[in-house]
């Protein structure tokens, strides 16, 4: 093995963007049977050097060998017929087609005729991916969608498989079997390439990692040797700060959920029932549960995005809400940091300074009706500097910003508008570490200066580290918040199973197109043992 | 070599300001060839096309009336078209609202009060209102497709106008052709310039222009009419109430199409005909589109559709040329000046074909 030479080796690749130098010179070897690791924080030049790897991207310099030989990786099919698959973050399948449609789309003629359906059984079982090719796509989880995006890169033989964060769509116990078909790739001599800023579980799966920071390798180790505090501080340059907060001081009830009862609004939806909480000025109060259980139901109607009949089933202060629409509770002093940042969160054409203004105008940047363009973009160059959001300025466009770097700008644009109630769904999904830490730490500012702040995560370490306490929703319920101290990781497991609900009241379940969204629960989650 | 079109990350301003040049300069060479082929000479048809039209004050004078409503029906479609309110139906707006503020002209056709002309834009304004009002209530409340909805209204309209002026207000000593009485001087506009038709309807035009302005780009409605078109998601998000967008949009569309359609009964028509209208509702909408749904760009648009408009004829006139071939020439101005604004949100890049060398590896 050590005599042949690497599947893939890079050296002194070299990618300049306009406002930005993406990768600097950087080298990767990646042997035969080798689950490597590439680590980075945001913008730090892994998704360019994927795409780099895959055809999509031309390098501005640099050498790519392919078992020894150089290569130029044009297109993407000169990748694919090279033995290079890729796996995306972001699924590309039709929900109406089956799926032997969708793998027979992607697959030349030559590898799509005979007997595809046969073949897609055989490979998917034999990595431990079952798949049923005459099932419409649209019925499946995103865990299973993830598998058929598998199964059409295995379908080509590959030799080198990337894998891009595939994990942030699955719970805890998909991760594990994706991890098990992984390592019987590897064991078949494939080298696979696997992106993500998850820690833990690049030490318990890669056996290399090269670790990026602001386009340039800083280092390349043994990730099983390293702790997870090592590889941060390799991805970061520094220290991971850890959070500081003071003991609990929780004071008047801000917003106040009275056993909220909301029919799903699509038939791919999920309805809320009787769902009762109350988050005090002065406290983080935490919902863990597994996607697709209600929390987008849930935000909507707290947002205001969807009103609700029943005025008084959201309160703000004391005051009915549930009737107004998010203007008018914004107007009473909440604030919303929803899931998805482009397309809701940012108006992904317009700039930083006019995505201030989507929500902050209130922060006296409008007099009769006009707006004070300069209190604007001072608004956006503040929140740019004060939480590190690499763009080129207030005037750059919202879509022109990594995901993670958008995110802080729509955090720090909730946060500093000084609401009484803070709402955030996801607030550090897809940040990195250093910025993930941050914006954690801004929220437990808030709550130091009394503000009220709910928090839906699927991060459990997330919502252990800063919440005072923590409740959990399944199936449109949501169980009794209880104090941080004593909720164990396995109870928060059990309930987010749905332990908590009582027989008999288990609503009818859907199957859901929306699931590629990451709305509905996966399988997994309900076979879950309490 | 192959050219491919790649997203710019910001809207260049560079090709903001080529994009109208080289589309000129495309239009050129394809009326080159055009006129050349059909034994004219180019210069002269260019000369008849762009020159002649205002080679003299009234020419001048004729070209500011003509972009006058065209800039103010452009300028209410455009706050609707950024917020993805699709207007179709200005042409109607306008019939109605001149049948609005005609009604009283004719109405009150003795009066002799310096108000009645201001009371016409008022009723036209409303009746163009009332006439966008049908799409809007339907859209918002059986969300009915404005586009189809403000396009057939706009047939209904011109048989509206056909049948009060065959009937009810046919003027009784106009030989029976179907038109109303001539409007009185306190019904209409007095010229601006002496031996013009150019009237004081240029001037609301300009300031229904400079107020549209100030609410699309400075205005927070108007910044959130244009969130609620880019991003729909996003305006829920704030709390962009997506009802009072599509209110808003059709609304201000309609008022300013019925404000000129009473000031084309009011000016260059002083009668309500079935033939008000040569078709300027229709033509707003690419006079908006030309201008890139910027007020700024909806006058320089209205002036050279305008000018298109007269050198249309003024080469029809000059050089024998068939009105299909003047068409044609204007669409392909038309369709250079849309085609061309790509280059704002995208370049051009050439392809290098798969297999060529790469550049030269750069130490790291």
């Amino acid at each position: 093995m050590s005599a042949s030479p690497p599947r893939l080796a890079l050296r002194g690749i070299t990618k300049v963007y306009p406002s930005v130098v993406a990768n600097d010179g950087v080298a990767l070897d990646v042997l035969p049977g080798e689950i490597h690791a590439v680590l980075g924080e945001n913008g730090a030049g892994k998704s360019t050097l994927m795409k780099i790897i895959y055809g999509v991207v031309k390098p501005d310099a640099g050498t790519i060998r392919w078992e020894g030989s150089p290569v130029q990786i044009a297109s993407p099919a000169r990748a694919r017929r090279l033995g290079i698959g890729m796996v995306f973050q972001h699924f590309s399948l039709f929900e109406t087609l089956t799926v032997a449609e969708n793998i027979a789309l992607a697959l030349d003629a030559r590898r799509a005729g005979g007997d595809l359906g046969q073949r897609i059984r055989d490979v998917s079982a034999h990595y431990g991916l079952p798949l049923d090719p005459d099932r419409h796509v649209h019925t499946m989880s995103v865990g299973e969608r993830q598998r058929v995006e598998i199964a059409r890169c295995l379908l080509q033989d590959p030799r080198l498989l990337i894998m891009d964060e595939p994990t942030s769509v699955l719970t805890p116990q998909a991760v594990e079997k994706l991890f098990a078909t992984l390592r019987t790739l590897a064991d078949e001599g494939c080298s696979i390439l696997y992106i993500s800023h998850k820690l833990d579980e690049i030490r318990a799966l890669c056996q290399k990692a090269t670790v990026l920071r602001a386009g340039r390798v800083t280092g390349t180790c043994d990730p099983r040797e390293e702790s997870a505090a090592s590889l941060a501080r390799m991805m970061i340059g520094g220290d991971l700060p850890h959070p500081r907060r003071s003991a609990p001081k929780a004071g008047a009830e801000r917003l106040v959920v009275d056993r909220l009862t909301l029919p799903a609004d699509d038939p791919f939806g999920t309805s809320l029932h009787a769902i009762s909480l109350a988050v005090r000025a002065g406290e983080i109060v935490g919902i863990a549960g597994v996607s697709g259980n209600g929390q987008k139901e849930l935000m909507a109607a707290l947002s205001g995005e969807r009103p609700v009949a029943d005025a008084g089933a959201v309160r703000l202060d004391g005051r009915p809400v549930g009737s107004l629409d998010a203007a008018g509770r914004r107007a009473l002093g909440l604030a919303f940091v929803p899931e998805e940042r482009l397309g809701r969160g940012a108006v992904p054409d317009m700039s930083l300074a006019e995505n201030v203004l989507l929500t902050a105008h209130r922060q006296s940047m409008v007099r009769g009706g006009f707006v004070r363009s300069e209190a604007v973009r001072a608004f956006a160059e503040q929140t740019i500097a004060a939480f590190g959001v690499k763009a080129a300025g207030a005037h750059a466009a919202a879509r022109s910003l990594s995901g993670g770097n958008l995110q802080k700008f729509v955090v720090g644009r909730e946060i500093r508008q000084r609401p009484r109630v803070l709402i955030a769904a996801q607030p550090t999904w897809g940040v990195d570490v250093g910025a993930a830490a941050h914006i954690r730490q801004a929220l437990i500012d808030l709550r130091e200066d009394g503000v009220a702040v709910l928090v839906v995560s699927e991060e459990l370490d997330e919502l252990f580290e800063i919440c005072d306490r923590l409740a959990v929703i399944a199936q449109g319920r949501l169980s009794e918040a209880k104090d941080i101290a004593e909720c164990g990781a396995d109870e928060i497991g059990q309930l987010m199973a749905g332990s908590f609900i009582a027989p008999g009241a288990h609503p009818h379940r859907h199957f859901s197109p929306a699931g590629a969204l990451g709305l509905d629960p996966p399988p997994e989650a309900e076979a879950r043992e309490p | 070599m192959r050219l491919r079109l790649e997203a710019r990350p910001e809207p260049s301003r560079v090709a903001g300001w080529l994009a109208p040049l080289i589309a000129a300069a495309a239009t050129l060479v394809v009326g080159f060839v055009l006129f050349s082929a059909l034994g004219k000479d180019p210069v002269q048809a260019f000369r008849a096309f762009f020159l002649k039209p205002v080679a003299d004050l009234y020419g001048v004078s004729e070209l500011l009336l003509k972009a006058s409503p065209l800039m103010l029906i452009a300028t209410g479609l455009a706050a609707g078209y950024r917020a993805n309110v699709w207007n179709i139906g200005a042409e109607g707006q306008l019939l109605v609202g001149a049948i609005a503020g005609g009604g009283l002209a004719l109405a009150f056709h003795d009066a002799d009060s310096p108000l009645l002309l201001p009371a016409m834009i008022a009723a036209g304004a409303l009746g163009g209102m009332a006439w966008a009002a049908i799409p809007a209530f339907l859209r918002t409340r059986f969300n009915a497709n404005e586009i189809l909805v403000s396009l057939m209204l706009v047939y209904v309209a011109t048989h509206l106008l056909s049948w009060l002026v065959h009937g009810p207000w046919r003027d009784p000593e106009g030989f029976n052709f179907p038109q109303s009485k001539l409007f009185h001087a306190a019904a209409t506009y007095a010229p601006l310039l002496e031996g013009t038709r150019l009237n004081g309807g240029l001037l609301v035009a300009l300031g229904v222009v400079a107020l549209g302005y100030l609410f699309m780009q400075k205005s927070l409605a108007g910044f959130q009419m244009r969130v609620a078109g880019l991003a729909p998601a996003a305006a829920n998000y704030a709390g962009i109430s997506s009802r009072r967008t599509v209110w808003l949009g059709l609304l201000g569309g309609g008022a300013c199409a019925g404000i000129a359609g009473v000031q084309e009964a009011a000016g260059p028509v002083g009668q309500l005909l079935p033939s008000l209208s040569p078709g300027y509702g229709f033509a707003a909408i690419i006079v908006a589109f030309v201008g890139r749904l910027h007020p700024l760009g909806i006058v320089l648009a209205s002036l050279l559709m305008s000018l298109l408009y007269l050198g249309g004829e003024s080469a029809q006139l000059n050089l024998a040329l068939p009105s299909a071939v003047t068409g044609l020439f204007q669409g392909t101005l038309l369709f250079f000046l849309l085609a061309a604004d790509v280059l704002v949100h995208y370049r051009l890049r050439v392809a290098r074909p798969a297999g060529s060398p790469a550049p030269v590896a750069r130490a790291a």
